[in-house]
């Protein structure tokens, strides 16, 4: 190849290789949550106005500052999010006296759908609506459901990447309250 | 009474003539959001509650704009096939515009070169006695 046509395509194909990976870099799940969690540390927890779900306005984590949050990810549509919820629910009721609450976030639903879910699993603990996952994304969600504990200065203390269970719970939440 | 029959079945007629939407019109134009494939091919729950969400949509009349106004309502941009054209993701409208305009500049180059190719002499001109003889070592071939 001519070296007055051989740069601009090495140029070229070198900016569209560039291109990709920064694509496929930026749409790659964010683990920093979960590395600095295993060190030890706890990670300020994001915080984004979102709309309250069955409810006029906009919540958010930052209301709640002051007392331990489980902050919950689901949807109606995910069977593992329909089967942790009754524990969710009697874990809120246990912990609303001590100045904690269960939080819902929930992810890319029908918003009719997951107020009739609610409905039918008689689910008291508010929700808020992240309808394109754009909240999720920051705190590294890549699957349903997944849970994580905030504590009284609005920090991420511990993160389930899955269903939770009551031995998860007792080992990370009860320390916290 | 005759008018009034007339009038409904004349209302009657136009809207039989009114394409009405249907699932498989908006499927193809609508990602699921979970799986980020398109909701025509997708078997994921969340896809089958976009398309239940679709249908009662139908339902209701509404055309197929207004049901992927309705989705993007419910579960963001990200819901619609079509990449959206701002920030970086102009990138994937721009790239294949690009590429193609590239390929298009490449080909002609090249056809350019071809044809110059094509239309140079073969060799260097045959000095006068070795073309008399050629002439004459070919004519004998054609008797």
């Amino acid at each position: 190849m001519r070296p007055r046509v051989y740069w601009p395509v090495v140029i070229a194909a070198a900016a569209l290789v560039a291109l990709l990976t920064y694509g496929v870099a930026s749409n790659g799940p964010d683990t920093s949550i979960d590395e600095r969690l295993a060190d030890g540390e706890r990670v300020e927890a994001p915080v984004q106005d979102l709309p309250r779900l069955g409810a006029e306005g906009t919540g958010s984590l930052a209301e709640h500052k002051g007392k331990v949050v489980v902050l919950n990810v689901w949807a109606s549509w995910c069977p593992p999010c329909v089967s942790e919820m009754p524990l969710l629910q009697r874990t809120h009721e246990k912990i609303s006296p001590r100045g904690a609450l269960v939080l819902g976030i929930d992810t890319q639903d029908a918003q009719e759908d997951a107020l009739k879910f609610l409905r039918e699993k008689e689910i008291e603990f508010p929700s808020l609506r992240d309808r394109d996952r754009e909240y999720g994304r920051e705190l590294g969600v890549t699957g349903y459901p997944e849970t994580f504990l905030i504590d009284r200065e609005g920090r991420i203390a511990a993160a389930r990447r899955g269903p939770v269970t009551q031995a998860w719970l007792d080992e990370h939440l009860e320390p916290l309250l | 009474m005759r008018l009034l029959v007339a009038c409904l079945l004349i209302l009657g007629l136009t809207a039989a003539a009114e394409p009405q939407t249907t699932l498989p019109d908006v499927e193809d134009e609508v990602m699921c959001v979970e799986c980020r494939t398109a909701l025509n091919i997708s078997t994921a729950p969340v896809a089958d509650q976009e398309r239940a969400f679709i249908r009662a949509r139908i339902a209701e009349g509404m055309t197929k704009e207004e049901i992927k106004a309705a989705l993007v309502e419910e579960y963001g941009p990200d819901v619609l096939a079509e990449p959206p054209s701002e920030g970086f993701d102009i990138a994937a409208w721009l790239v294949p515009a690009a590429l193609v305009a590239l390929a298009a500049l490449g080909i002609a180059l090249m056809a350019r070169r071809w044809r110059r190719t094509e239309a140079a002499p073969a060799g260097p001109e045959l000095d006068p006695d070795d073309a008399r003889r050629l002439d004459a070592e070919l004519s004998a071939f054609d008797r």
